[in-house]
């Protein structure tokens, strides 16, 4: 029932698809991401990148850290443009994978009529968003997957009062071919999605949990163990969607064991942003976590 | 062989569009621009054009279509009306920043609020500082001519070109025109090779983040910063003029048509006034011209102003150096100031010392209907006004067919 990442640090490719050194702050979990994803993705690709930190992050014209050919484009109009690279890779009959990589306001926000579109399009790409939880890029203000009581420039003093959307299920109720949430923290995870993905035809989503330390309020050493903390307490959780088939991924797995659920506070307690928490409102948040796995628990009892 | 046909605007639009052999299509349906669309997604499902029709969720995605499938290197086309076309502002902008040679077709209609879906030209208007060609359409065999030599002009100077037609005066009437054999088109427009273009073979950056300043790259090679960026798309497109008259003068040789490509004049050589025009009000204006000099001895012309961006400063101002007087008539305006295309006028004879009298009008604002009987009477009364009205009174725009 799960995909447990086939590649490891010995096996991973040394081969580099970055250059050394880009604009990304110290810390960054995206730049995991990009440094790992790229290894599995390959140089048959193309990007489409909307303004977002990753943007930031292939440098200033005319000098850039990225290896691969990438199209900027509009805040919106990621998924769409990616459709048009997508369409002209056909015309010219070439399998080049087109990537669409935004953050959460990308996606989540500005993006997400774009992204539906090309969703029920069913185009054949892979989209990935690198989800920071805040529009980290222009300086941590309060996006739709801002978790309730986050703590960002918008939502000052007490937090974000409702709750974040679920993009994942979103996508997921568009019955796209591939829907796999990942964790900056686990990258190999990542990266094997990504090989799976590759082999899917249509359109490949991967929600990745992404620990921003300015945006989060932690130490640049505590990305990993922040991202994994998410996790270990049933917070936010790995799974693959696989022609409606849901499985949960390794890490996440565990915790159909309710004695391996890790603690909340520990994972609030890492950050700033979660400090306006009341215990009220902690509860309130164990409680849907609760919930949420006691109907995993239910859902793969039978398997 | 070309062929004789008789069919609507928008039909004959898509025609062109199936003989510019234009990609990829991405198109969100709009009134009165939606049959355009419609014909170009069935010919394509009929395997009559070997293309790929994406049906978008919105103009935006159309336009990021569009963008995503020329920056990969394929020849794109959408299409759009009023609304639409503001829904696509910012892919314009993007579309001329990257330098894409697309083409779209804008069916001219009014824009919300209130609603209307009958013509005028303030959606073209609105987005004249864009960074796109801007080119207008009096007729079925224009927009024929223009959507073709369009192509090979926004390929030339890598600068996306509007063809503008009104809605329904030329979208869903019927009306006679010639299209050009497929053989003949291809020569005229063969297969664009692009320099710049998204290959992981040659991978590129395109669009990044550009400093004020120039900067140097990594082979020491000193590349232009965002204002030098934006001073070369100014200057190649008024560049573009020239080449525009090439094309048309090119195609002219092969199809047998042109020779007036930039301004279109009727009865000009000997006028004493002038109308200025854009889109089908211009041809409406020929039996006004007629009349004026028939009935009344009057010594009238019409110049249609083919191109609006760039906009023709020293051929219209030379064309206009003899006239006593211009009458300017438009579909849309400047809310607050004049006609935006009075007020180009204005401004494109200002060097100059032999300047005629102006007088601005507004017509047909959301479909208001256009009697040729009104456009008689306004400019017969422009003309023997002469310039008897107080500086402020005489630049202030005249509405037309008001029901206040």
């Amino acid at each position: 029932m799960s995909v447990t990442a086939k590649t490891s640090v010995v096996n991973l490719t040394t081969e580099e698809f970055v250059h050394p050194g880009n604009r990304a702050c110290s810390g960054c979990g995206l730049s995991i991401l990009y440094r790992i994803g790229l290894k599995a993705l390959g140089r048959n690709c193309i990007f489409v990148v909307p303004p977002s930190c990753l943007t930031v992050m292939q440098g200033l014209y005319p000098i850039a850290a990225s290896q691969m050919p990438i199209l900027n484009g509009t805040f919106a109009s990621t998924a769409a443009i990616a459709t048009g690279v997508r369409a002209a890779m056909k015309r010219r009959g070439k399998k080049t994978q087109v990537v669409a990589w935004a953050g959460d306001g990308g996606t989540a926000d500005i993006g997400i009529q774009a992204l539906s579109g090309a969703l029920e399009r069913n185009e054949d790409i892979i989209y990935i968003c690198y989800d920071n939880e805040a529009y980290m890029n222009t300086g941590v203000q309060r996006s739709g997957t801002t978790p309730q009581g986050g703590l960002t420039t918008t939502t000052p003093y007490s937090g974000k009062k409702e709750n974040s959307k679920n993009l994942p299920a979103i996508v997921a109720a568009h019955n796209p071919a591939y829907v796999a949430t990942c964790s900056a923290s686990y990258p190999l995870d990542f990266h094997d999605k990504l090989l799976k993905a590759k082999e899917i035809s249509g359109l490949k989503y991967l929600h990745v949990q992404t620990p921003c330390p300015p945006g989060w309020g932690c130490d640049e050493r505590m990305t990993i163990k922040i991202g994994k903390a998410a996790i270990d307490c049933g917070l936010f959780d790995l799974y693959e969607i696989e022609e409606g088939v849901k499985t949960l991924s390794e890490p996440s797995q565990k915790l159909l064991n309710k004695d391996k659920m890790g603690s909340l506070q520990n994972y609030l307690d890492m950050q700033t942003r979660f400090k306006a928490l009341t215990a009220e409102q902690i509860a309130a948040m164990q409680e849907r976590i609760d919930k949420k796995w006691d109907a995993y628990r239910r859902e793969f009892a039978a398997q | 062989m070309s062929e004789k046909l008789i069919d609507s605007g928008n039909n004959a639009a898509a025609m062109a569009v199936q003989l510019a052999a234009a990609e990829v299509i991405a198109a969100y349906p709009i009134t009165p621009q939606t049959p355009l669309t419609e014909k170009l997604s069935e010919v394509i499902a009929a395997g009559k054009m070997d293309a790929e029709y994406v049906a978008v969720e919105s103009e935006h995605s159309a336009l990021a279509v569009c963008i995503g499938a020329a920056s990969a290197g394929v020849r794109a086309f959408t299409a759009t009306s009023s609304n639409g076309l503001l829904y696509m502002s910012e892919q314009l902008h993007w579309a001329a920043g990257s330098r894409l040679p697309l083409v779209m077709c804008v069916v001219n209609r009014g824009i919300g609020a209130p609603w209307s879906v009958w013509n005028d030209h303030q959606d073209a208007m609105s987005q004249r500082d864009t960074g796109w060609i801007q080119i207008f359409a009096k007729d079925h065999q224009e927009i024929v001519d223009m959507t073709l030599k369009a192509f090979r002009l926004a390929e030339l100077v890598h600068i996306p070109v509007m063809v503008n037609y009104d809605g329904y005066y030329l979208s869903h009437t019927y009306m006679p025109f010639e299209l050009p054999e497929a053989k003949a088109v291809q020569e005229f427009l063969p297969p664009y090779d692009y320099t710049h273009t998204l290959d992981p073979e040659k991978p590129e950056s395109l669009n990044t983040v550009t400093l004020p300043d120039s900067r140097n790259d990594i082979k020491g090679i000193k590349r232009p910063g965002y204002m030098d960026i934006r001073h070369n798309l100014h200057q190649e497109m008024r560049q573009a003029m020239e080449l525009w008259e090439e094309i048309d003068a090119d195609y002219a040789q092969r199809f047998g048509r042109g020779g007036t490509p930039i301004l279109d004049p009727y009865r000009c050589e000997d006028a004493d006034f002038v109308v200025v025009a854009m889109g089908s009000i211009a041809n409406q204006f020929h039996v006004v011209v007629d009349r004026l000099r028939e009935e009344e001895g009057l010594k009238v012309g019409v110049l249609a102003l083919q191109i609006y961006r760039p906009f023709p400063t020293a051929k219209i101002a030379a064309a206009l150096q003899n006239a006593k007087g211009v009458m300017v008539y438009e579909k849309g305006l400047s809310y607050g100031n004049q006609g935006a295309l009075y007020a180009d006028l204005k401004s494109a004879l200002y060097p100059y010392a032999n300047r005629p009298h102006l007088h601005n009008f507004i017509v047909g604002l959301g479909g208001r209907d256009i009697p040729t009987e009104d456009l008689f009477q306004t400019l017969k009364t422009a003309c023997l006004s002469g310039d008897q009205n107080a500086p402020e009174q005489a630049d202030t725009p005249q509405w037309i067919g008001l029901q206040l």
